[in-house]
């Protein structure tokens, strides 16, 4: 090289902007705020982050696969452990769209009851968001807090269902019977445990409290309003672009809820308030989920007093044969709207089963919503946007 | 008096050498105790259990640097005020308390102005 | 008796004091933080778990220290020495206890008695920066690295606050000395409230906000925030040389915390009862009253709020703290140059 060439060389060097190259950063999959084996692939310039890539699937454990070479009835022991945090959540759809497939109708204290599991799942759910989201935020005492009540919660179920995450309590036409028989016994159906509905008002009481606790610890912590106020905002028009659902949307101003809109279950017979915020940021999506807790207990206590006596199983055929057909049939769940699409070819098996999974749909956002933060917004974000990954994966 | 001031650094010599042995000590202990067998995967650096993209090391953004460089000014005249705070009551016994009082007031009147044109320039935001 | 051996009886003493009180330091946390937490806290070793912290502490003897492939190792082994060393020797310039007098001979309860210790104590604790820049920087993985560029950013937001806010107490003062600062703070104001620094009320609140970002407590652990950035500096580091950190960071605690009743709540000084051969030990109880009631106060604030973001840690401290504190030492300036002069329209 010439030193003319060189001079010219070190000239041009010297005109072009010093850049600072972007490091790539793996987040997860071990990583203590992706809720398990989320991996982002993140390019960051400090702890500015320039773009993100969500990789799924650690997870995966092949739910619509095995669907299809199991029978309707062993298929709801599968679907409480997609979302595991709210199992019996996850079982309602599926054996709603079943019931809706077969023409069968569940006697109407069977659909009370899985309306009252329900919404315990919903407490349940919500309860292990409002605890770790402050943990994620550094603050680690409302975990415990909220994390003990939740026990109750989990007793509660634990007392009707035998399981306190996989419950496995739905039947085609009913819910599970005491004996512990499947679909058709001669038996009359035992009932609900005794004294059960005075424990549920009690555990209510202590939702209250906690709902109340919670207030006084988190919502008006400056340093959580530092945090959360006005970061990660959500406009609504993209949230419905990118299909959120549940708390994730109603916190950007859309009150949409199945509850209401399409209801299932005895919905239509309670009264409650569809929660919904404004802002769209993660202290409203907090807030949201705080707030839709204290529905659940009004809910709750509407249906305690409202549940008919009756049979908990309708009749139903001895082998539970799907004629061939399709239905879409959908609920909302704790973290917003989960559907199963199943398809019949006729027989005792599904032919397909899609789950559209609520988590999985709510993380499409991720890669629009974290560009440009920081590193600690995107663990505020994604905390607040409540996901599990197993229903992620599936 | 200067037997009395160094002794004082003597104390502070013998307080580090004292603390160097006790570390030492202790760090030679665990060396000897603790199991040593590297290699494996554990020696991977850790980043969320994947293999690290790219080496460990990378330019931090020119911001820090603007920080840096604002804090050595504070920190430059901490250098100034504390013998100023010190020495006040001196100037006071020869009268010249009043003297020293504006002085030090424009001093951190000038600091203040340009941690306020510092503010207003925006070089303290994060960007 | 040399000088040597004095220095060398009372360095064992110091140290002896605070590896003995780090101990009982990490097991009241843990205990009290569970108890504001409704759980029970450790409770195997020893009656009340009051063996647990040195339980862990052989333990972490007998763990391997893994030094990943891509470490710079002569940094990597002298970080977390730098950050014990320097948190065992700012405690040398804190007086326990007034003098004691033992067959005549009056003995300073203080390491070392410096003219300059207030500076000495920000030097030092300017140089524990250096073991956190160090860890993240010689690990060569991506997020010590992370967390040792938060710790520069940190330490420059909160050095220069905390330096200013000591001016006023060295106007009060008028000496650097720890130990004269105290004496100062003998005796009583009005005849009632004690003459204790807290009358500087603004430098106590910046000393102790600053002392929370010196030390990397909750809110402003921010170094080592595992839900961002995993273990920030430590990532990297297992077995006793993470051991040496986790030392480091609860003598800091303490430091701050004696630092603080030294400098603000009046150190030893408090009233003192009974007989002549017992009334020595009251000072070192005030002084450890005081201390403990702080340390409290920073596990209480521990369990109770969330993290900062530190982009507003870093505001707070160059918009807040830095232009009160300089305000604060013009208005102490005044009232001192009042109360040697009078009114200026008198």
């Amino acid at each position: 090289m010439t030193s003319r060439e060189m001079m010219h060389r070190s000239e041009s060097a010297v005109s072009i902007e010093l850049q600072t190259p972007d490091m790539t950063l793996n987040i997860g999959p071990q990583h203590p705020s992706t809720h398990g084996v989320l991996r982002l692939v993140a390019k960051v310039d400090g702890e500015r982050i320039r773009e993100v890539e969500p990789v799924i699937g650690y997870m995966h454990r092949g739910y619509e696969k095995l669907a299809e070479v199991r029978t309707y009835a062993q298929i709801t022991a599968l679907v409480n452990r997609i979302d595991w945090v709210s199992g019996f959540a996850s079982e309602v759809p599926f054996i709603l769209g079943v019931e809706k497939l077969m023409g069968v109708e569940a006697p109407e204290r069977a659909q009370w009851i899985r309306l009252i599991l329900s919404e315990l799942a919903r407490i349940s759910s919500h309860l292990v968001f409002i605890s770790s989201y402050p943990l994620e935020l550094g603050a680690t005492t409302p975990l415990m807090h909220s994390l003990r009540e939740r026990e109750y919660i989990l007793e509660l179920i634990e007392e009707v269902t035998g399981g306190r995450f996989h419950p496995n309590f739905n039947r085609v036409g009913g819910v599970k019977s005491a004996y512990g028989g499947g679909s058709t016994t001669k038996k009359q159906s035992m009932d609900l445990p005794a004294g059960f509905f005075k424990r549920t008002s009690e555990a209510m009481d202590r939702m209250d409290k906690i709902c109340d606790d919670i207030d006084t610890l988190v919502t008006g912590n400056e340093l959580i309003k530092m945090r959360t106020v006005g970061v990660g905002i959500i406009p609504p028009d993209k949230a419905l672009e990118f299909g959120l659902s549940g708390p994730n949307l109603r916190a950007s101003g859309v009150a949409y809820d199945l509850r209401k809109s399409d209801s299932y279950l005895t919905y239509d017979q309670v009264e409650f308030d569809v929660v919904s915020r404004p802002g769209g940021d993660c202290y409203d999506r907090y807030l949201v989920r705080l707030h839709e807790v204290r529905e659940s207990v009004k809910i709750i206590r509407q249906a305690i007093d409202m549940i008919p006596s009756g049979p908990l199983q309708a009749k139903v055929p001895r082998v539970l044969k799907a004629p061939k057909g399709h239905v879409y049939s959908r609920a909302e769940n704790p973290k917003g709207e989960f559907g199963y699409y199943i398809v019949s070819e006729g027989g005792k098996m599904p032919y397909r089963l899609k789950i559209r999974s609520t988590s999985f749909s709510n993380l499409t956002i991720l890669p629009w919503i974290l560009k440009g933060q920081l590193i600690p917004d995107l663990v505020a974000i994604m905390g607040s946007l409540d996901f599990v990954l197993g229903d992620v994966d599936r | 008096m200067l037997n009395q001031y160094y002794g004082d650094y003597v104390t502070v010599a013998v307080f580090v050498a004292v603390g160097a042995v006790l570390v030492g000590a202790a760090i030679g202990m665990s060396k000897m105790i603790a199991p040593r067998a590297p290699g494996g995967f554990k020696d991977v650096p850790y980043e969320s259990g994947i293999e690290p993209i790219l080496g460990g090391w990378s330019q931090s953004h020119i911001r820090y640097y603007i920080f840096a460089l604002l804090f050595l000014i504070f920190d430059v005249e901490a250098v100034f005020i504390f013998p100023w705070a010190l020495q006040l009551e001196y100037f006071d016994s020869i009268g010249r308390g009043m003297f020293a009082l504006i002085e030090m007031f424009v001093f951190i009147a000038i600091l203040l102005l340009g941690l306020v044109y510092a503010i207003r320039k925006g070089v303290l935001k994060w960007e | 008796m040399s000088i040597f051996i004095e220095a060398a009886i009372r360095a064992v003493f110091v140290f002896g004091f605070l590896l003995v009180t780090v101990i009982l330091l990490v097991w009241v946390e843990r205990k009290f933080v569970s108890d504001l937490q409704n759980r029970v806290g450790p409770d195997r070793a020893g009656p009340w778990g009051i063996l647990q912290t040195l339980a862990d502490g052989m333990k972490s003897f007998f763990k391997e220290s893994i030094r990943p492939t891509n470490v710079e190792v002569a940094l990597f082994v002298a970080a977390p020495i730098i950050a014990l060393m320097t948190a065992l020797l700012i405690f040398m310039v804190v007086p326990i206890g007034a003098p004691v007098e033992i067959n005549g001979t009056e003995y300073a309860l203080v390491g070392a008695d410096l003219n300059v210790g207030l500076l000495y104590v920000l030097a030092l604790s300017s140089m524990a920066v250096y073991a956190i820049v160090f860890a993240g920087w010689a690990s060569g993985s991506k997020y010590p690295l992370l967390g040792s560029v938060r710790a520069s950013a940190q330490m420059i937001s909160y050095e220069a606050a905390m330096g200013l806010s000591l001016v006023p107490v060295v106007l009060f003062a008028g000496s650097t000395s720890i130990t004269t600062i105290v004496e100062q703070q003998q005796g009583t104001f009005l005849g009632v409230f004690p003459a204790w620094n807290i009358v500087l009320l603004p430098s106590f609140v910046i000393f102790l906000i600053s002392g929370f970002a010196e030390t990397n407590r909750a809110p402003f652990d921010l170094v080592e925030a595992e839900q961002e950035i995993v273990g920030g500096y430590h990532t990297e580091y297992s077995g006793f040389q993470f051991a040496l950190f986790f030392l480091a960071e609860y003598i800091a605690v303490f430091n701050i915390s004696a630092l603080t009743a030294v400098l603000f709540l009046g150190g030893w000084s408090g009233p003192v009862f009974g007989p002549a051969w017992i009334a020595w030990v009251w000072p070192i109880g005030w002084f450890l009253l005081k201390t403990w009631a702080i340390v409290l106060f920073f596990v209480w604030v521990r369990a109770s709020l969330p993290r900062m973001r530190y982009d507003h840690l870093m505001s707070f401290g160059w918009k807040k703290l830095i232009p009160v504190s300089l305000a604060w030492i013009i208005l102490v300036a005044i009232a001192i140059g009042i109360r040697d002069f009078g009114l200026p329209w008198s």
